[in-house]
């Protein structure tokens, strides 16, 4: 029972930094400028609609793209010698090393109609094509930010798998996609969800993103709240409302989620 | 209104951006010029400047980025160091990027600034909010150096609150090579022209943005008119099919690398991007602009008050108020400052319009009623969010069938296993 006390430290940090602010935004969203009750801004969110709709389906996008591209990635990974392991990962890892405006940055180089990638094109007679400013520049800009953030917690659940269960399931007839679908997703479900988590949440919340790539144009939730905050309109309520409103929403699409846990472990 | 030039990609791509203005003086006869000054700075009043020696006092500057001199170019002058010597007042000195992140901080109480530099909205919204205190000019003698044009203006009618610190005004930096027109026809039309679709940047805030469209529409800069927002807001959607992106900062970038061919921008930094690429050109359209002042201020919170005037005061020294405005390159409203300017830049269409243009065609912002600032900002937002027509129609019934979809099989699942736990 001692143990307990050892977590008081992150307890206390917890309800001072997390639990206090997330009531402090509460009361913001509730409350108007004389500090009466109402719930005018909660039911303005509402004008924001294709924002939110467009944020979650961008974020939806680049979460399954990272899916799609890191579970074979952190399989193979995970079924190599543990010497080359090490090696791998660490090259996974690497670009999280750099600073994450520095690499979105980057993109913006890259995408540009005279960046490097049109200036290629250009050398076979292609081009130049609108890359920069448009959707698709938010999504590869949240895909490459948050790749890792998916290959990882499926690297370290697919590690666990014993190798012997393949050849078991091979022994008892299974084809190759049949011990894919039957024994490696099931055991992998938790990586799954928690990379979901990771990739998902950070996604549909940024805003740096949407700014540099997306051209100002394609405003994503984080745009409009920041907006409220240290933009012209100066709203904090509005504000406050909007991000209540983001938390619900994904806290519903988390404990969708979690359904897919095969033994219903809440990993938010 | 100088943005956060020393950002990440203007550092990146090259330090050389900062190191001066446009219309620099020889390189040798200026260093030579400054460093006497550094070594004799002379004020106007020593024992005025002594007052506080010895008490161990110090005050919080909050300022523009890149605005100040600093002396981390050769020959220039540190100014904060100087008045640190002069005086025996520490000072701490802190940068924001926006008038609004200035606005957020001051409003939230979280921190005391004793000395601001506000640009004119935000001043008259500061002195509506009681955030900054009226100034004790005694305190400031060398106000007297301030050019009669730039005292009570609209922001502050009684000029009781500010002192002026520097002005510009915005117009269009645009691409000679690609662009070939007279420097007469350059108008905010340009900013419209479809021939130049995807080649246009624009001010990616609603008051800046709005005005270039009010300005076309021949309306008031200052309008509050809903009816007029409205049609100022029609043209922004009109233009936005054409423009290549909304940026602030990011000008710097784009225009110097050949991404974009045109934008408008402030005349101050606008003058640092001419500097690096020789195929740009800055225009102040004839028929009127926006023009804007920075006005030192003191917040109500303000609890070293005479310290922050001496601060002011010191800003205002002829020599001082040169260092800075030589640093920056924005336009100086201090007499001394001006006439010490080399004369390329005093004749400079750019920094210095004719005084008429400025009387006639130039306005200055101040602060919208509370309602005209929200029906802008709706407005921008909803133009900003606004999506091309072929996305919009499947994007939220995809959504939609998905969640039910994924919302039936979960259910599903869960029916069929907890089916086998009973087993």
């Amino acid at each position: 029972m001692k143990l307990k006390y050892f977590s008081a430290p992150y307890l206390v940090w917890m309800v001072v930094f997390i639990l206090v602010p997330l009531l402090m935004i509460a009361y913001f969203a509730f409350t108007n400028d004389e500090g009466g009750l109402t719930i005018k801004y909660i039911s303005d969110v509402g004008q924001y609609a294709n924002i939110f709709v467009r944020s979650i389906w961008l974020a939806l996008i680049a979460t399954v793209i990272c899916l799609v591209v890191a579970y074979p990635v952190a399989f193979i990974l995970s079924r190599m010698d543990k010497h080359r392991q090490g090696t791998m990962l660490m090259i996974v890892m690497l670009p999280m090393w750099m600073n994450f405006l520095l690499r979105t940055y980057a993109w913006m180089t890259l995408l540009g109609n005279n960046g490097i990638i049109n200036h290629l094109f250009g050398l076979i007679g292609l081009g130049p094509f609108k890359l920069i400013n448009t959707s698709g520049a938010v999504v590869l800009g949240m895909v490459y930010n948050y790749l890792p953030f998916m290959i990882l917690p499926l690297y370290s659940v697919m590690e666990k798998i014993d190798g012997s269960l393949f050849e078991a399931a091979s022994d008892l007839g299974c084809s190759s996609g049949k011990t894919l679908w039957r024994v490696v997703v099931p055991l992998s479900m938790p990586g799954i969800t928690s990379g979901v988590t990771m990739v998902f949440v950070p996604a549909i919340s940024t805003f740096i993103i949407s700014r540099m790539l997306g051209g100002g144009s394609n405003l994503l939730i984080g745009d409009l709240i920041e907006m409220q905050f240290l933009g012209n309109a100066y709203n904090p309520h509005l504000g406050a409302a909007i991000s209540l409103v983001l938390m619900v929403i994904i806290l519903v699409i988390m404990t969708v989620m979690n359904q897919f846990d095969p033994d219903d472990q809440v990993l938010m | 209104m100088k943005k956060l030039t020393a950002l990440l990609g203007t550092a990146l791509v090259g330090m050389s951006l900062l190191s001066g203005c446009a219309s620099e003086v020889p390189e040798e006869a200026d260093e030579e010029e400054e460093v006497s000054a550094a070594q004799t700075l002379t004020v106007s009043d020593p024992d005025y400047y002594t007052r506080f020696k010895g008490q161990n006092l110090s005050i919080n500057v909050y300022n523009w980025g890149e605005y100040i001199s600093t002396g981390a170019d050769e020959g220039t002058l540190d100014v904060n160091g100087e008045f640190e010597k002069l005086t025996g007042i520490k000072v701490n000195y802190t940068n924001y990027a926006t008038n609004e992140e200035l606005y957020a901080k001051l409003k939230g109480g979280g921190a005391a600034y004793d000395v601001i530099i506000p640009s004119d909205y935000m001043i008259s919204k500061m002195i509506k909010e009681n955030l900054i205190q009226p100034l004790d000019f005694d305190n400031i003698p060398n106000f007297s150096y301030i050019m009669d044009n730039f005292r009570n203006m609209a922001y502050d009618p009684e000029n009781a609150y500010t002192v002026p610190y520097t002005w510009g005004t915005v117009g269009i930096i645009y691409d000679t090579t690609m662009i070939d027109l007279d420097e007469e026809d350059i108008d905010w039309d340009l900013l419209w022209n479809e021939d130049y679709a995807d080649q246009i940047l624009m001010f990616d805030n609603p008051r800046d943005a709005f005005a270039i469209a009010e300005l076309m529409e021949g309306f008031s800069l200052n309008t509050e008119d809903p009816k007029e927002l409205e049609q100022a807001a029609f043209r922004l959607r009109q233009q936005k099919r054409i423009v290549q992106g909304y940026v602030m900062d990011e000008v710097f970038d784009k225009m110097g690398a050949g991404d974009a061919l045109i934008a408008p921008y402030y005349a101050g930094d606008a003058l640092t991007i001419l500097e690096d690429n020789e195929d740009l050109n800055f225009v102040v359209p004839k028929s009127g602009t926006n023009l804007f002042i920075d006005a030192m201020c003191i917040p109500s919170s303000s609890r070293q008050k005479e310290a922050a005037e001496m601060y002011i005061n010191f800003m205002c020294e002829p020599d001082i108020a040169y260092a800075n405005i030589d640093y920056i390159c924005y336009s100086t409203p201090h007499q001394a400052a001006y006439d010490m300017l080399d004369e390329e830049v005093r004749e400079s269409p750019v920094s210095y319009p004719d005084s008429d243009f400025i009387a006639d065609k130039t306005t200055v912002f101040v602060n919208l009623s509370d309602e005209a600032n929200l029906k802008m900002q709706s407005l921008w937002t909803e133009m900003k969010s606004a999506e091309d027509e072929n996305t919009n129609k499947w994007i939220a019934p995809v959504f939609l069938v998905a969640c039910v979809f994924i919302m039936v099989f979960v259910l599903i699942r869960r029916h069929i296993k907890n089916k086998k736990d009973i087993f």
